[in-house]
């Protein structure tokens, strides 16, 4: 505890997805994580209604100081971890700023909209050229890919904080990461899970 | 085993909001707890519950929120710290008894915890609790922070019995919802005994009857427990100041707005010209503390969620210590600085501190704002909330839509709480046309099925989930069908509170600690009531829109219970019954009549149209595996196989 140090206090970190990807459960295990580390870690979480199909959002504020606000302030965000990429526009939108970092899932979900034929859902090509354009760098990952070949699409979500760790921007490390899932979910859940970790690690160069 | 009750003094837990009530509760001895789901406030009783075999505590989910609150009273009643849970909504339903509940006082101590939700994240309105503290007359507190919800939780029930009358205890969704570090207290160990005491003299508040009356008198000892409590705020820990000692500015703030106010105070850089009052006890008010900050300031802006309910409070104080602290100028939400709907966030306040400065604040460089929204606009598609994939919801309003439609008399649905107010939506076919609260589908349906003598002639018909049908659904059915009323209610039953996580009710084999219960059963009660009671699977369109189609047709009561089990369900998460195709040689796509029924119009967020193939496709990664759509495709060209 105390040793690992941030690149910047508060870090920002949102956590975004569609209802039922399990957006949650990610920000609920980074933020234990790094609070066992001794950081000051709030969480201000969007979900209730917004579970049903809608877009889902976790703002983690990571300090070695004080607690701040559940919700970053416009054009604070420093790190977005998007488990589908049309959110991860989304949130850019509000919270980007020219010097913001992103992990993207690239498996897309369609809203209601688009599967009614009212609006359009970008080509993927279009999409990450936009995100590129609007941030400083990038990762696209066919986590959910990756996740069906474990079982289910919902290690998708612990497939990115994998890769979100291997991209060192946090102090996130396989054995803490381990630790928590034990403590949180159980012996029985933790190989898979560990499995996904490492997975969406691998897919970071 | 769970941290939240085996969690040592001294430990700093990630703590949910909900969950530190939940801790500040058990540090407080509570022995009784009672509530009724609702978001953002269910997690406070589910982790109450979860922890329940560990301690001596009972925990249950009330029929209603006024159950609760009386479960609750019997608790206090008898010497024991109690308390009673609920979304903001939730004390509309209490406040009959919670009425007359502060008027004949409380014994063992007793907190009301509503929660509400600003800019009504998960609610179909943003309505507040703290108003009925003043209308009660009770103290209220809210914490600003998670370890304060914790360590005001238990203060509130030292509070309560200091006064001998329940204590309201409010949050907000952005605290009960949001996480932070909590340091853990003791949780004592003592083995609080029950005991209804009655036999003293009438007046006696610990000894005799519990009754409002004589009510002057009674109300006169409510109104000398709120000056006590005033006094008590004057000197309470958790109203805090921290600023320049003669500030340019005297931010007064309470609840979830003092975490932005905080950081907006950070991002106008006006640490040396900005105090910040953070009030714990906003009502009433502590008018020495009060008067000592008006003191240091002439300006003083208000910040709070959602309406002027403090920065009204602080006027009326204002203007009574104007003799001794001189006028003062507010900037708040009559002004226009802060807006006095929806929710707050760290930009709102900084705008308007920083206009009150003479600063202005750009949160974001403007050329990459233009390019974000650019893009944003053409190329991040809007999500409308929609009905789960597999939600038996989705299945019913096709039915229900399709028959009303067929029986071409401009029939309606008059709707209320649970996921299926989604109904008013295209997703749910905008086939509900009245949308109120709990259990006002049917009491509305009631009144418009006796509306036949003045001309109405249009089919009139309610949907009610199950756990609403016995929350308040059942007394307007009795209604309707005592004054004749025609009107098809339909119960969309789904085994469970779906909308909050799957909480008990009392149509389910189990409570809320877990334990085995009599699961009262509602097409039995509705036949005792006397209504003519239909069940289907509304994932048999077919059969059920021949028995709604045959019920319509027949006058008074009938009662048709759509029965299919939650898709989120823990019985039925993540297991299809089906797997699912689309043949493509049956497809006819867009040549075929139906101009793409099953993504068009049925909507379920496990099909897909192909743009290049030009026919239906199942998007494997989200279908649920329930089946409907192989009913409605009139080529039958999406196919269902029972999965392995």
């Amino acid at each position: 505890m105390g040793t690992a140090t941030l690149l910047k206090d508060p870090y920002n970190l949102i956590i975004t997805g569609v209802g039922g990807q399990g957006n949650v459960l990610a920000s609920r295990v980074l933020g234990n994580l790094l609070a066992d580390k001794g950081f000051s870690i709030t969480i201000g979480e969007t979900f209730g209604a917004s579970q049903r199909g809608g877009s889902v959002m976790s703002h983690m504020r990571i300090s070695a100081e004080a607690s701040w606000s559940p919700q970053i302030p416009q054009g604070k965000a420093d790190m977005i971890v998007a488990l589908e990429p049309v959110e991860a526009l989304r949130v850019l939108h509000t919270y980007g700023h020219p010097g913001i970092k992103i992990i993207s899932n690239t498996r897309s979900i369609y809203p209601v909209g688009v599967i009614s034929g009212d609006q359009k859902y970008p080509s993927m090509d279009e999409l990450k050229k936009t995100i590129e354009e609007l941030s400083e760098k990038t990762w696209f990952i066919d986590a959910t890919s990756a996740a069906m070949e474990l079982g289910h699409p919902i290690f998708g979500n612990i497939m990115m904080v994998g890769a979100l760790a291997k991209t060192g921007v946090l102090p996130i490390d396989r054995d803490s990461f381990e630790k928590v899932i034990l403590r949180t979910m159980g012996k029985e859940k933790t190989p898979v899970n560990l499995k996904a970790f490492d997975m969406g690690a691998e897919m970071i160069n | 085993m769970s941290q939240l009750y085996e969690g040592k003094k001294g430990e700093k837990c990630l703590f949910m909001g909900n969950q530190a009530i939940a801790r500040g509760a058990l540090e407080a001895g509570v022995s009784v707890a009672a509530g009724y789901p609702g978001t953002p406030s269910s997690e406070i009783i589910e982790n109450l519950a979860e922890v329940s075999k560990e301690t001596n505590l009972y925990v249950e989910w009330s029929t209603n929120e006024k159950i609760a609150a009386e479960v609750a009273a019997a608790a206090s009643f008898a010497g024991l710290r109690s308390m009673c849970v609920m979304k903001q909504n939730g004390v509309n339903v209490a406040s009959d008894f919670l009425l007359h509940l502060v008027l004949s006082g409380t014994r063992g101590g007793m907190v009301l915890v509503p929660c509400d939700d600003p800019g009504a994240l998960s609610s179909i309105n943003e309505g507040e609790a703290r108003h009925f503290a003043k209308l009660l007359e009770i103290p209220l507190l809210e914490p600003g922070d998670f370890q304060e919800a914790k360590d005001m939780m238990k203060w509130a029930f030292e509070l309560s019995e200091e006064i001998r009358n329940l204590v309201m205890f409010r949050s907000v969704t952005r605290l009960s919802h949001a996480s932070g570090s909590v340091e853990l207290g003791e949780i004592p160990q003592t083995d609080p005994k029950a005991q209804f005491n009655y036999n003293g003299f009438i007046l006696d508040p610990m000894e005799g009857p519990i009754v409002s009356a004589p009510v002057a008198y009674k109300h006169g000892l409510q109104q000398d427990k709120l000056k006590k409590a005033q006094e008590l705020f004057e000197v309470s820990p958790f109203n805090t100041y921290v600023g320049p000692e003669n500030p340019e500015i005297l931010l007064i703030t309470s609840s979830g707005a003092t975490l932005y106010s905080r950081e907006a105070i950070q991002l106008c850089n006006a640490k040396d010209k900005v105090g910040l009052l953070k009030l714990g006890t906003t009502f009433p008010l502590p008018a020495k503390l009060i008067e000592k900050h008006l003191k240091t300031t002439d300006k003083i802006l208000v910040v709070e969620e959602v309406l002027p309910f403090m920065e009204e409070n602080l006027k009326v104080l204002a203007q009574e210590l104007a003799p001794r602290v001189g006028q003062k100028t507010f900037f708040g939400k009559r002004s226009g600085n802060i807006p006095i709907t929806g929710e707050l966030n760290p930009d709102l306040v900084a705008t308007a501190l920083a206009g009150i400065l003479g600063q202005t604040y750009a949160p974001q460089n403007p050329e990459y704002t233009t390019k974000a929204t650019q893009q944003a606009f053409f190329n991040a598609p809007t999500r409308d909330l929609t009905f789960c994939p597999g939600c038996p919801h989705r299945a019913s309003f096709w039915s229900i839509h399709n028959v009303l439609a067929e029986d071409n008399r401009e029939g309606f649905v008059c709707g209320d709480i649970g996921c299926y107010s989604m109904a008013f939506l295209p997703s749910g076919f905008s086939t509900l046309k009245t949308l109120h609260a709990m259990g006002s589908g049917t009491g509305v349906a009631s009144g418009f099925g006796k509306l036949g003598q003045f001309g109405l002639n249009q089919p009139v018909v309610s949907v009610c989930g199950d756990s609403t049908f016995f929350h308040s659904g059942m007394p307007a059915l009795v209604n309707a069908i005592h004054h004749k009323s025609d009107i098809t209610m339909v119960i969309l039953d789904n085994s469970g509170t779906g909308m909050t996580g799957f909480q008990s009710h009392p149509g389910l084999a189990v409570d809320a600690q877990g334990n085995e219960a009599p699961a009262l059963d509602i097409p039995t009660i509705c036949r005792a009531f006397g209504a003519t009671v239909e069940i289907c699977d509304p994932f048999y369109p077919f059969k059920t829109q021949q028995i709604f189609h045959r019920l319509l047709e027949m006058p008074g009561v009938k009662v048709l219970i759509m029965r299919q089990i939650c898709a989120l369900s823990p019985e039925k998460k993540r297991k299809k019954a089906f797997e699912m195709s689309v043949d493509k040689e049956i497809c006819l796509g867009e040549n075929c009549g139906c101009n793409k029924l099953c993504t068009r119009v049925f909507r379920c967020p496990g099909l897909r149209w192909d743009d290049e193939t030009k026919v239906a496709t199942i998007d494997e990664v989200i279908c649920a595996g329930c089946g409907m759509c192989a009913a409605i495709c009139p080529s039958g060209a999406i196919t269902r196989k029972e999965a392995a």
